[in-house]
């Protein structure tokens, strides 16, 4: 309760929340309000917004636009969280065993890391997915891939600065195994800043995702924004909507993540907040 | 130690640092052309229509491509190091020399973007720095918060939208208009009407990260305690801001603006590809479609390397403005 009276001090960490809250609850129940296939010809092809019985509109097929930004909900949050969390449990485990252990195994993991993080990450991406196939699960690989390196500079660093410090000391003079110092002792240490860079993460990696989609390597079964910007984009001309609503859910889901991002880093570093 | 002697040593050290960072990019190409279903036979077979096992056999030998694959790595290596990236099949020609080709617009591109991103984003991170906790501050805050969220290819189909289609400013796509057989400073003109929309859609995303790095980077230096020994002197406020905290200030702005330039390729794949923006962005995307992957590993290639040359000139640069970073 603490923390989110804190978090709450934030205006604009609530107002991401509450955005963030609409997000979740349309992709939660895309399947009652639109129970058809959002790829299905419901109708009329392209009619405009309000025209026909389609709030948003509908595309060259007759595809309801606001069905796919729905069902795109849940593919955007769904990616994103996938492709975050497979990133943090890797940046994490190298990081850990870089910082903890230090010497010839931090040098060959940080210029790992380094090399990763080099390589530019979105073409990358594309080449990842290009090569393993358009589905989720390539997306959420290549996702991952080019995001771990952020992690795992953070968590070595956090590693770092405590494996020296007296409570891991006394854990080495107990006896305890290297595993259960690194994931009992210290991890438990230094999971804020990894909260906050993972919530963060989430942004760029639905960014990222919309990216893929819109250059046409989405997984072809399932909506996603990003499919419908690339397939609306021949229209522009003369169907401004198809591209522009899905467009700004992107804008809004991505700019509401930032938002409790930054809201979360402000309740669990208190003192960096007074400070500025 | 002479300065000039510390300065070649670090320049030496930085170059050594980064050889063994290029054949790690290069092997891992090597190996992501591995990880792809089917080879160059497969394509060319595939290309042809038909073709016998034996002819497929017959031409892997060829192509060296029944070798171990040590053996082909060696190859590949070698073959990079003389600038060699393969046959695009597609286009038949080089991969090499499609590149070539496409570098220029693509340089032009980046060039402009990074002038107008760091310039503006300089500008606006000081005047919210100066103008801290006032609306100033607060409105460019917003703006950075919402530039940042925004998806770079719709940017672009919504200044398409407005711009080109219903106020007809800007060209919808393209880099010139060949119609016209313009010639000299018309050409160039038409080149640079060509590159506002694309130039301003791809700095957006940056614009943002460097306004608030500025305004970051601003507010850390002016508590320093040079700051309080120069209004102790009596130097005016406006010296101090301007002289004394935007240099220091503007230290890490440059770092940035040479890790971002891998984003920056990747942003204009996306950028290059909507507003058909004839560079190697836009080739890639070209490639993307054919399922031509040797000539998206050879733009990927390059564009590492060129990640891995800016950050070798950034550091060098770096280390003549701040002459502490050699020391450490």
């Amino acid at each position: 309760m603490a923390f989110f009276k804190l978090f709450a001090r934030n205006r604009g960490a609530l107002i991401g929340l509450i955005i963030l809250g609409v997000v979740t609850f349309l992709a939660a129940t895309a399947h009652l309000f639109f129970p058809d296939d959002p790829f299905s010809l419901a109708g009329t092809p392209m009619s405009g917004p309000g025209q026909n019985g389609y709030l948003l509109g509908s595309d060259s097929l007759g595809r309801d636009v606001a069905a796919g930004i729905a069902h795109g909900a849940k593919t955007s949050l769904l990616i994103g969280l996938l492709a975050t969390l497979v990133a943090v449990c890797v940046g994490i485990v190298m990081g850990a065993l870089a910082g903890y252990h230090g010497g010839i195994i931090d040098n060959l993991l940080m210029r790992l890391t380094e090399m990763f993080q080099t390589i530019p990450s979105f073409i990358f991406a594309i080449l990842l997915v290009a090569i393993m196939k358009p589905s989720i699960e390539s997306i959420v690989i290549a996702i991952a891939v080019v995001s771990w390196p952020a992690v795992a500079r953070l968590v070595r660093g956090e590693f770092l600065s405590l494996r020296n410090r007296e409570f891991v000391q006394a854990c080495h003079t107990l006896g305890m195994s290297d595993t259960r110092i690194i994931l009992g002792e210290i991890l438990p240490n230094c999971l804020s800043p990894v909260i906050v860079i993972g919530s963060l993460m989430v942004a760029s990696a639905i960014l990222i995702e919309s990216g893929l989609a819109f250059l046409g390597l989405g997984d072809p079964n399932i909506m996603s924004w990003g499919f419908q910007i690339g397939a609306g984009r021949t229209l522009l001309r003369s169907a401004w909507w198809i591209c522009t609503f899905p467009g700004i859910a992107i804008l809004l889901t991505v700019l509401a993540i930032n938002l409790v991002g930054e809201g979360i880093n402000d309740a669990l570093n208190p003192r960096l907040r007074e400070r500025s | 130690m002479s300065l000039t002697a510390r300065r070649a040593r670090y320049v030496v050290k930085r170059l050594l640092q980064s050889i063994p960072i290029v054949i790690a990019i290069v092997v891992l190409n090597f190996f992501l052309l591995q990880l792809a279903e089917g080879d160059a036979v497969d394509v060319l077979a595939g290309e042809a229509g038909s073709a016998t096992p034996e002819y497929m056999a017959e031409l892997r030998a060829k192509f060296g491509l029944d070798q171990p694959l040590s053996i082909q790595l060696a190859v590949y290596l070698k073959n990079v190091m003389f600038l060699d990236l393969g046959y695009s099949f597609r286009h038949e020609m080089p991969v090499s020399e499609l590149i070539a080709d496409r570098v220029l617009p693509t340089v032009l591109l980046m060039v402009s973007t990074i002038t107008i991103a760091v310039g503006f984003g300089v500008f606006l991170g000081l005047v919210a720095a100066m103008g801290l906790n006032t609306w100033r501050d607060t409105a460019i805050s917003i703006f950075a918060l919402i530039t940042y969220a925004t998806p770079l290819f719709w940017v672009g189909l919504m200044l398409i939208v407005v711009f080109s289609l219903n106020l007809g400013w800007f060209p919808t796509s393209g880099m010139e208009n060949f119609a016209m057989f313009y010639e000299g400073w018309d050409r160039v003109w038409d080149i640079a009407h060509h590159l506002v929309l694309p130039t301003i859609t791809l700095s957006l995303f940056y614009l943002a990260l460097y306004t608030r790095l500025m305004r970051a980077s601003m507010l850390e230096q002016a508590g320093q305690d040079y700051v309080t020994t120069a209004r102790a002197k009596g130097v005016t406020e406006n010296r101090i801001m301007f002289v004394h905290v935007l240099r220091n200030a503007l230290l890490p702005v440059v770092t940035m603006a040479g890790v971002q330039v891998g984003a920056l390729i990747g942003g204009s794949v996306i950028v290059e590809s909507v507003f058909a923006w004839p560079g190697l962005g836009m080739l890639a995307f070209e490639a993307l479609f054919s399922r031509d992957l040797n000539l998206l590993l050879g733009i990927f290639l390059l564009s590492a390397l060129l990640v891995v040359a800016v950050n070798l000139v950034v550091d060098i640069v770096y280390s003549t403005l701040d002459p502490r970073i050699e020391v450490n």
